[in-house]
């Protein structure tokens, strides 16, 4: 009985905090529309995702301080990392950053991540830029179909 | 000719594994003789056909036969040979063949080392293991044949990921996939067992050497892997918590529950249901882990490409097989008699609270691992877990379970104690609380996690040692498996070290270099000496020279390169690391960079990252100690003994008895 008991508390525990663990490590993601639509929380963590825009990669005189914009093609934002990049970061491909924006609205990185291969593209980068697309063929069709109507 | 003879084999091999997946089983429930005797010659037929398949593929990749449509997507001409011959595992198609032929090596052992085992309980085991080669093998042929032809031929191959171009892609897979499928034998026992209704301490002592070997397997399978990523990576982390890792971790776990209560039912008779739960849950994660990995639905260095007919094939025999097995378990559990009694402090009970432990443990990682998962599938959001969730739940659940591992080898049987315990605890108990008060003073830093973490691998090391006087003070004998038992951990122990120091006290920074600039980390200074190009077989590098010194005493010469692949065209971080047991010196080449923006290779100025990692190596010899341990223990001569005098006995009880005595 004592031993049914002590399992029980055991598990319970170990519940909570699995709960309490979860609560506050859970990473949310958010695309770059999302966040010009101010979706995106000024105070927590999360991950953005997209396409790194061609030409927008700079370095800054310390070396090792980079800023760059990510875009889902429909809306932008600069974020800013300082420290060696992945091996298969490139201009024009899929990227996923975390980190937190910032007051003025770019977006500090603490991590990025890139793709492993070439034809591997980040999950989160990839259905940002297929939803932002999805998005603008809606608007586009949206006033045709209301006339038809 | 030879894929399509390769092909041909799977067929066969597939013809044979239905064969030996029905009419054994069919054999033991009417008791037909013939039947019975099938299954040893069909599980070493199977091996033979497999093989031969594998063998073609390999041929394939070897001979460079661009004609494949798996060799001319995953391997090159100036592929190095041995690279060339991993590359039979390095796609979907090839790996799932690997499988396989993992599988049907363990039915070979089976059949092979098993003489002692009753004719109808060898049927049932090989018989559950052929089921599992069907679903295996149609899988394969249906969806996924890696002999599949490509014409006309390419010219030359797309090359093999750079990624896996290493030696961790010749052993780390072949070693994973021997423990993951390794459990498919401890689950085809208890299943027989389960089939059989004699759940009794007999099944147990069969069972246990091959799920240590399998455990065994796995450990080293899962340590090479952290090494390969620390080294090969660039980031030197060890552990991400990366899905895939999970996927193989989890069993991991189960199976360390496993292997410790099936320990308990030999010896006692106890836990006999929850041993097989534990056997079924081992083998359903490690068909989890597959579905996960090869599904697509994780993308990672280890996710091939995805198609959904995959997919659902793999979740499909999943459903079968861990509804299948629980279903039965369900039915036949209730039937087995209750176990031997034990009091609340007895070994017993500190094993069942370990195996709980370790349960919920990867319960915890599951959630993390799926969840994710499970939301995106339903469309609600896209979130990730990482690693600051699993540190903060693993290590608050695995601090008991290593408490409890500490003393469990102090404690009687049945029922313990208490003054009897005390005494070496008391030691236990001082060592530990020294080792985690002065540790640190060493290193000038003191953090409260740190000296729980030295609490723990001192409380385990003491407690071991403290196991190992009091055995050879006492009459028993010092067997294999018992040091086998402290050796693992022991071995847990130098992990935990490892581990504790280098969250305590790695350090790392991220520089901006040109050729003669230095600079200091962790009292050890760097020199940039610049960098140069070199060619290698398959590859263009920049390889930079970085000098490093202490005390004005040179310690290495390092050399870290950038690659770019000639084939695939990507780029790759290859460290460079100064190996010593209590640091190791890691530098990684970055970006070139000029002046003024990104730069070309004869770029001045680099971005250099250099780490200094105390103890870090301590986590994989740790790692070995364990899987040594491992094979001690499974090696222990008892198995065979207690086999042989088994086929005297016409009872199987009267074994037990008499070991029970003794």
């Amino acid at each position: 009985m004592i031993a049914i008991a002590a399992g029980i508390t055991l598990v319970a525990i170990a519940a909570a905090l699995v709960l309490n663990a979860f609560q506050g490590n859970v990473v949310f993601f958010f695309s770059p529309s999302q966040i010009a639509a101010k979706e995106a929380p000024l105070d927590r963590t999360f991950r953005v995702g997209g396409m790194v825009e061609q030409g927008s990669l700079k370095r800054r005189a310390d070396g090792l301080t980079v800023d760059f914009v990510v875009t889902d093609t429909a809306k932008s934002i600069p974020v800013v990392y300082s420290g060696i990049l992945p091996d298969l970061f490139k201009e024009g491909k899929g990227v996923v950053a975390q980190g937190k924006l910032a007051p003025d609205g770019a977006f500090h990185a603490s991590e990025v991540l890139a793709k492993h291969d070439e034809n591997y593209m980040p999950p989160e980068a990839a259905h940002a830029l297929s939803k932002a697309e999805a998005d603008k063929a809606a608007k586009s069709v949206v006033p045709g179909t209301g006339a038809a109507r | 000719m030879i894929p399509e003879l390769g092909h041909f084999a799977l067929i066969v091999a597939l013809a044979i594994a239905l064969v030996q997946g029905t009419l054994p089983l069919v054999g033991v429930a009417q008791r037909i003789p013939g039947f019975i005797a099938l299954a040893r010659p069909a599980a070493q037929g199977l091996f033979l056909f497999v093989a031969f398949a594998f063998g073609c593929l390999a041929w394939s990749f070897y001979s460079n036969d661009f004609s494949v449509l798996n060799v001319a997507t995953n391997s090159n001409s100036k592929l190095p040979t041995a690279y060339r011959i991993a590359a039979t595992w390095g796609s979907h198609e090839g790996s799932l063949l690997l499988w396989v032929l993992m599988l049907s090596g363990w039915m070979l052992a089976v059949s092979v080392f098993s003489r002692s085992l009753p004719q109808d309980m060898l049927a049932r085991i090989l018989g559950v293991m052929g089921l599992i080669a069907v679903g295996f093998l149609s899988f394969m042929l249906f969806t996924s044949s890696p002999f599949e032809r490509l014409l006309p031929a390419a010219a030359d191959g797309r090359d093999l990921n750079p990624l896996l171009q290493d030696p961790g892609m010749v052993f780390h897979p072949p070693m994973l996939y021997m423990g993951y499928v390794g459990f498919s034998v401890a689950f085809s026992f208890a299943i027989a067992a389960l089939l059989d209704g004699r759940l009794d301490a007999t099944w147990a002592r069969w069972s246990r050497p091959w799920t240590t070997a399998a455990w065994v397997f796995l450990t080293i399978g899962i340590a090479l892997g952290s090494f390969w990523a620390y080294y090969e990576l660039g980031w030197g982390g060890w552990w991400f918590w990366d899905p895939v890792e999970n996927a193989s971790f989890m069993p991991w776990l189960i199976g360390t529950a496993l292997i410790h209560s099936l320990a308990v039912t030999e010896k006692r008779g106890a836990f006999k249901t929850w041993t097989v739960l534990l056997a079924i849950i081992a083998f359903s994660l490690s068909l989890l882990g597959t579905f996960l990995v090869r599904s697509g639905v994780l993308t990672s260095v280890h996710a091939f490409a995805t198609d959904p007919k995959r997919g659902i094939f793999i979740l499909c025999f999943l459903a079968v097989v861990i509804g299948g097995s629980l279903s039965l378990y369900a039915w036949r559990a209730n039937r087995v008699a209750p176990g031997g009694r034990f009091e609340l402090l007895s070994r017993e009970s500190m094993l069942l609270a370990n195996s709980v432990l370790l349960l919920v443990a990867c319960g915890a990682v599951m959630l993390g691992t799926l969840y994710p998962l499970f939301l995106d599938a339903l469309g609600l959001g896209k979130i990730s877990v990482g690693p600051p969730y699993f540190d903060s739940v693993f290590m608050p659940l695995m601090a008991p379970a290593i408490l409890l591992a500490g003393i469990g080898p102090l404690v009687a049987w049945r029922r313990g104690e208490p003054a009897q315990l005390l005494r070496p605890l008391r030691w236990v108990a001082i060592v530990a609380l020294i080792g985690a008060l002065f540790v640190p003073l060493a290193f000038g830093r003191w953090a409260a996690l740190t000296s729980v973490g030295l609490l723990l691998a001192f409380w385990i090391f003491a407690g071991t040692l403290a196991a190992l006087v009091v055995r050879f003070r006492s009459t028993t004998r010092m067997t294999p498996a018992f040091l086998g038992m402290l050796l693992a951990h022991a071995g847990i122990g130098v992990f935990v070290i490892g581990v504790t120091l280098v969250k305590s006290y790695e350090t790392e920074r991220d520089l901006r270099m040109a050729p003669g600039d230095t600079a200091t980390l962790g009292g050890y200074s760097f020199r940039f000496d610049g960098v140069r190009e070199v060619r290698g077989p398959n590859y263009e590098a920049a390889r930079g020279a970085i000098t490093v010194q202490r005390d004005g005493q040179t310690i290495a010469q390092l050399a870290p390169e950038k690659r770019v692949y000639l084939v695939q065209r990507n780029p790759m971080t290859e460290a460079a690391i100064d190996a010593g047991i209590s640091r190791d010196v890691y530098v990684a080449l970055g970006d070139a960079v000029d002046a003024g923006g990104a730069g070309g290779t004869d770029a001045a100025a680099w971005t250099v990252r250099i780490h200094i990692k105390p103890f870090i190596r301590w986590i994989w010899i740790g790692c070995l100690m364990m899987a040594f341990g491992g094979v001690l223990a499974a090696s222990d001569r008892r198995y065979r003994i207690a086999t042989r005098r088994q086929e005297d006995a016409s009872n199987p009880d009267a074994t037990l008895l008499r070991r029970g005595a003794a």
